[in-house]
């Protein structure tokens, strides 16, 4: 009898910047939505181009090519909705992506010391060895956040 | 027999708004933190002239009782392009008057969403929240954000009235210099 060790195969979303693919764990998306209307407003965090509206949310858009591929790409064919940790609390951050994505179960290798701090682990699939990506370590967030003082839910307006 | 209370859904809490734009940018504030509306012309005859390098957005304060207000002007606040402003918001439990293009109109808000994590520099003193109004997405404003303590320290000692220079402290130097020598 052969044992399959399917308890280590793990589900992943493929998504494509340009040339190259990248992984994210699949628990972590929330969705792949069509270019929507992004809306601007002042602030000091340039790693966010703006917000979208999605599903009565308020989803701020971070566009993580420059960081990944050293480029900027204008094309954009969806956004990747992703759950994003800020410690004890979860929250949604759109990634523009410029093709599919792709649902895939695989086996994923840990990520060593040497590798970039985005870098969550590796996944081999289909001749190509590709990165899967630590949103903590990609996108903004403050350093350190006390769960106490991040509100669990959106916050209702008081009257 | 006695019939059941029909279920009253839970009201909606609202919150009224006004809604400007600077420089082109919408934004919302809670009307209730809006002590006063006036126009720009309104402030000519009673505003002293303040300038702190560290601080161009205040060029400006009105005297209020016992207390004087900074005007602020809200686009360079928020970075933004100056445009000619029109009104000031006298902003409620605060300091500031704000220099503002004009109010677009009043309305509510059912809901406001906390600013979203990512945005983690200024901004998170900028804002009380985000809300969606007519599938757009305004930031509203927190009225105690716009000055710091340490500003306010500032401005408050810029305004304080200047000793005239003493000059005996020098000559007393230059004396007790000599006498050292």
């Amino acid at each position: 009898m052969t044992l399959i060790a399917d308890t280590e195969l793990q589900s992943f979303v493929l998504l494509r910047l340009g040339d190259r693919r990248f992984a994210l764990a699949a628990a972590q998306i929330a969705e792949l939505v069509p270019p929507s209307r992004i809306f601007h407003f002042p602030n000091r965090t340039p790693e966010i181009e703006g917000v979208l509206l999605r599903r009565g949310r308020i989803v701020p858009v971070c566009d993580v090519t420059e960081k990944l591929i050293g480029k900027t790409l204008r094309s954009r064919r969806f956004y990747l909705i992703a759950q994003r940790c800020y410690g004890a609390q979860t929250e949604w951050i759109a990634l523009p992506v410029t093709g599919d994505c792709e649902l895939i179960n695989a086996e994923m290798t840990l990520s060593s010391e040497t590798d970039a701090p985005h870098v969550g682990g590796w996944l081999s699939h289909a001749g190509d060895v590709i990165e899967v990506l630590n949103l903590a370590a990609l996108t903004p967030g403050p350093g350190e956040v006390l769960p106490a003082l991040a509100p669990l839910e959106p916050q209702e307006a008081r009257t | 027999m006695r019939l059941p209370t029909p279920h009253k859904p839970a009201p909606v809490r609202t919150e009224q708004i006004i809604l400007f734009r600077v420089s082109g940018q919408l934004f919302a504030v809670s009307s209730a933190s809006v002590q006063e509306v006036r126009g720009v012309d309104s402030l000519a005859g009673s505003a002293k002239e303040i300038a702190l390098p560290d601080l161009p957005k205040v060029k400006h304060c009105v005297r209020r009782g016992e207390n004087s207000l900074y005007v602020v002007n809200a686009a360079m606040h928020f970075g933004l392009h100056p445009a000619p402003p029109a009104l000031v918001f006298v902003l409620r439990r605060t300091r500031t008057a704000l220099l503002i293009d004009g109010i677009e109109k009043m309305t509510t808000m059912t809901r406001l969403q906390a600013l979203p994590m990512a945005f983690c520099h200024e901004e998170r003193d900028w804002y009380r929240g985000l809300t969606a109004l007519d599938q757009a997405v305004v930031p509203v404003i927190k009225p105690e954000g716009f000055l710091t303590p340490d500003q306010l320290f500032s401005l408050d000692a810029s305004l304080l009235p200047r000793e005239p220079e003493d000059h005996s402290a020098d000559e007393d130097s230059s004396s007790s210099t000599e006498l050292t020598q």
